[in-house]
């Protein structure tokens, strides 16, 4: 019995501190793109799948539009799910950029999912994720 | 603590046909310590870049704790005409470290 119940305290421990990392990068998304609804694709996320440094990782977000004044991003966002605080950056995007682009690296304490929306002037956002392994992490160099 | 920001980088070409689209890569220097691993690590982040085309916003990048050391940024843009560029960085205490660059069209 003892020993079922430190299993189960043992098993729910993980749980907690997932949900409590999800409210810090749900708050984070809200903070971001408000309530929008979030959809998947229009948007590709460029990462290598093992990151040898965690304190310099690049990555490459790439969205779909052609960045006309009528249709156009305004927004990227970048989250890493797993640091200690998941804000990344933001891009503020203009119809002067040619495209939806933005190349940057990052810092990853520990394997993790990223994740990037882009909103468009439309206030649709899309959403792109990906999983990066970490050799060594970065928070801590 | 009051160094001055910098210096930044650029590669951008110097000259470009009409509607051509431009590579631009900025790099700067900067340590990005979010103050959060050591005792006593004071914090000393950059909080923003600011890229503006003959005076108009281009692209603002806000930068947070997961920015990795010596902030690098790349992006595209299409010329038109001869243009101005202009690369200004903020840290969280106000200072800010800027650079020019100018592409021509002919």
């Amino acid at each position: 019995m003892t020993t079922r119940r430190s299993l189960l305290a043992l098993a729910l421990l993980p749980a907690g501190a997932a949900a409590a990392d999800d409210t810090a990068l749900q708050r984070a998304i809200r903070d971001a793109v408000g309530d929008a609804p979030i959809t998947d694709g229009g948007i590709a996320l460029r990462v290598p799948a093992t990151a040898e440094n965690g304190g310099q990782v690049p990555i490459a977000i790439l969205a779909d539009s052609p960045m006309t004044a009528a249709d156009h991003i305004t927004g990227i966002h970048v989250f890493a799910t797993a640091n200690p605080a998941p804000g990344v950056a933001s891009f503020s995007l203009t119809p002067l950029l040619a495209r939806a682009e933005v190349h940057t690296r990052i810092r990853l304490a520990e394997a993790q999912r990223i994740i990037v929306l882009a909103q468009s002037n439309d206030g649709r956002v899309r959403r792109a994720t990906a999983e990066i392994r970490v050799t060594t992490g970065g928070c801590l160099t | 603590m009051t160094a001055p920001l910098g210096p930044p980088r650029i590669r951008i070409p110097r000259s470009a046909r009409a509607g051509e689209v431009i590579e631009i890569r900025t790099l700067i220097e900067h340590p990005m310590e979010t103050g959060l691993h050591q005792a006593g690590a004071r914090r000393d982040m950059l909080t923003r870049l600011l890229v503006r085309m003959n005076g108009e916003t281009v692209l603002a990048a806000d930068v947070r704790n997961g920015t990795a050391a010596n902030p690098y940024h790349v992006f595209f843009v299409r010329i038109e005409r001869t243009s101005s560029f202009d690369f200004t960085w903020t840290d969280e205490g106000g200072r800010s470290a800027r650079t020019e660059a100018r592409v021509t069209v002919g």
